[in-house]
């Protein structure tokens, strides 16, 4: 991990991104962004409710091209296409209610070529390692929200992706899911070693899991701040009885008061 | 599963009741046996027809006409749906064409259909597959607009050609609507095929019950009816079962 680290400073690179969305009326969605994520670091994306979080997440991983500026993963350039190596949690319930457990989470490798064998011992360790293996030949539909979203976890989790983006993947869980659910994405983080992007509106969960949380301004979406938050690798969610967690939390909120003012404003 | 069992049960016992009810009145001479005969001699006279071999090329017949309007129902609607789905515009102007579909009486054009395409099979495989496509393409217009967003975006995060998102995604999320469709489908097109031999055929079951009609032969008329009548159940109650054991996959329990 460290000689990768000496050799590749940024995992992630976006440099002067701007998103546009051809109009009529032509939106000015994102940017300009100068991002570097390097490997291994847990980033954490807050803002503003419409201020282009998502539109970040889709230029991140190649399913949207940005009107300007180059987006880096590893060294080479994105081409509209999601490359190997990088996988997506979305917020949405993406679980396929027609396969079980098992199957869905097969279906990340159902295109990879592996013999059998492997794909099985892939798959079981995903599914153990999310705590679904006594579900595993159920359907989501009888799982709760929780686990489905287990299941979609455990479907990227599959292909060993060095880079994990995650669009606001709690957003439909209570409370106490999301904190105990975020304790498992800290475990998956520290064991795969590999590089976790969230994206979400909680700003106790992005203060509570991050390495380092980025504040992104009202649309066009901007980073305003970057807050650095100091925990140990090995944490989980007690550190939000940490002194410093309500610092964290705090200067977050300060950056975005302002940042969220203006968009309840230009709602009304 | 109690439940469901005792539903059956019941449903069982209201149809043996209804049955038995009918046969008393008829062999009491409450229903005159020249208007209806009791259901007992239905299922002897649909034995002794179906039996005799009489009848085996009219079966052959319209049931090979019923199956080939099902399928250029399901083929011709789905790829219909599919087309008017890729296209707003055109959705815009197909949608209320299709909700109004049904208010027209499709039999009128029957005539026109034979005295386009003679007397053979193909008026009546028109007919049926212009009362089937209509509700193919329906459900295929529902099924698609039910996929939801974010499995395409996980197609895509997956580098799923357009072959294999249709077929991994797209359909099986698609299907329970579709299914609807295909129901729908069956009857209508096994209603179109009937009628159809009905009116202005020389062939077929609906020919037989309608030629027995006007010959006043009851027994074969009512015994011939009996046939259709079981067959028709039988044909949805298989696509029935499967449906539920699609279904029950998704559902909870």
């Amino acid at each position: 991990m460290s000689d990768a680290a000496v050799s590749e400073p940024s995992h992630v690179a976006l440099s002067g991104v701007v998103r546009q969305y051809e109009g009529p009326p032509a939106v000015h969605a994102l940017g300009p962004i100068d991002l570097t994520i390097p490997r291994g670091e847990f980033f954490s994306v807050v803002g503003p409710s419409g201020c282009g979080k998502s539109t970040l997440l889709d230029v991140l991983c190649g399913l949207a091209r940005p009107t300007s500026g180059s987006v880096k993963f590893e060294g080479s350039e994105l081409h509209g296409e999601v490359p190997d190596g990088i996988g997506v949690v979305f917020q949405e319930d993406a679980s396929m209610p027609w396969l079980s457990v098992r199957q869905n989470v097969a279906f990340g490798l159902r295109t990879s070529g592996l013999p059998e064998k492997e794909v099985a011992e892939r798959v079981d360790h995903a599914v153990s390692f999310m705590g679904l293996a006594q579900f595993s030949d159920h359907y989501p539909a009888q799982l709760s929200g929780g686990m489905r979203q287990r299941v979609c976890i455990a479907r990227t989790l599959v292909l060993r992706p060095r880079l994990i983006l995650l669009d606001e993947p709690f957003g439909a869980l209570d409370q106490q899911t999301r904190l105990l659910m975020g304790d498992e994405l800290l475990r998956l983080w520290r064991e795969t070693g590999a590089t976790v992007l969230l994206i979400t509106h909680a700003l106790d969960e992005a203060a509570m899991l991050s390495d380092r949380v980025g504040v992104m301004s009202a649309r066009p979406g901007r980073f305003i701040d970057m807050v650095e938050t100091g925990w140990p690798r090995d944490r989980d969610s007690r550190v939000v009885s940490n002194p410093e967690f309500g610092t964290v939390t705090a200067r977050l909120w300060s950056s975005l008061r302002e940042e969220s003012l203006k968009t309840m404003g230009r709602a009304a | 599963m109690t439940r469901r069992r005792a539903v059956l049960l019941v449903r069982i016992a209201v149809l043996a009741g209804l049955t038995a009810t009918l046969e008393i009145c008829c062999r009491t001479g409450l229903i005159d046996p020249l208007i209806v005969i009791p259901p007992s001699e239905m299922v002897a006279s649909m034995i002794d027809r179906v039996g005799s071999g009489e009848l085996d090329e009219s079966i052959v017949n319209t049931f090979s006409t019923i199956a080939l309007a099902f399928v250029l129902a399901i083929g011709c609607g789905t790829l219909a749906g599919a087309l008017v789905h890729r296209s707003s515009r055109l959705r815009d102007v197909v949608d209320p064409l299709l909700a109004s579909y049904y208010s027209v009486p499709t039999f009128i054009f029957y005539p026109l259909l034979v005295a386009l395409l003679g007397l053979g099979k193909a008026p009546l495989v028109v007919l049926g597959v212009l009362s089937g496509a209509p509700a193919v393409m329906i459900s295929t217009l529902s099924g698609l607009d039910s996929v939801s967003p974010v499995l395409l975006k996980l197609a895509r995060v997956h580098r799923l050609s357009p072959a294999r998102t249709l077929w991994w995604i797209v359909l099986p999320a698609a299907l329970p609507r579709l299914f609807s469709g295909f129901k729908l489908a069956l009857s209508y097109a096994l209603i179109g095929v009937i009628a159809g031999e009905f009116i202005l055929s020389g062939t077929g079951l609906g020919f037989a019950i309608s030629f027995a009609y006007q010959s006043f032969d009851n027994r074969a008329m009512y015994g011939l009816m009996l046939f259709v009548l079981l067959i028709a159940v039988t044909a949805n109650g298989i696509l029935y079962v499967w449906e539920g054991r699609l279904a029950r996959r998704r559902s909870t329990g």
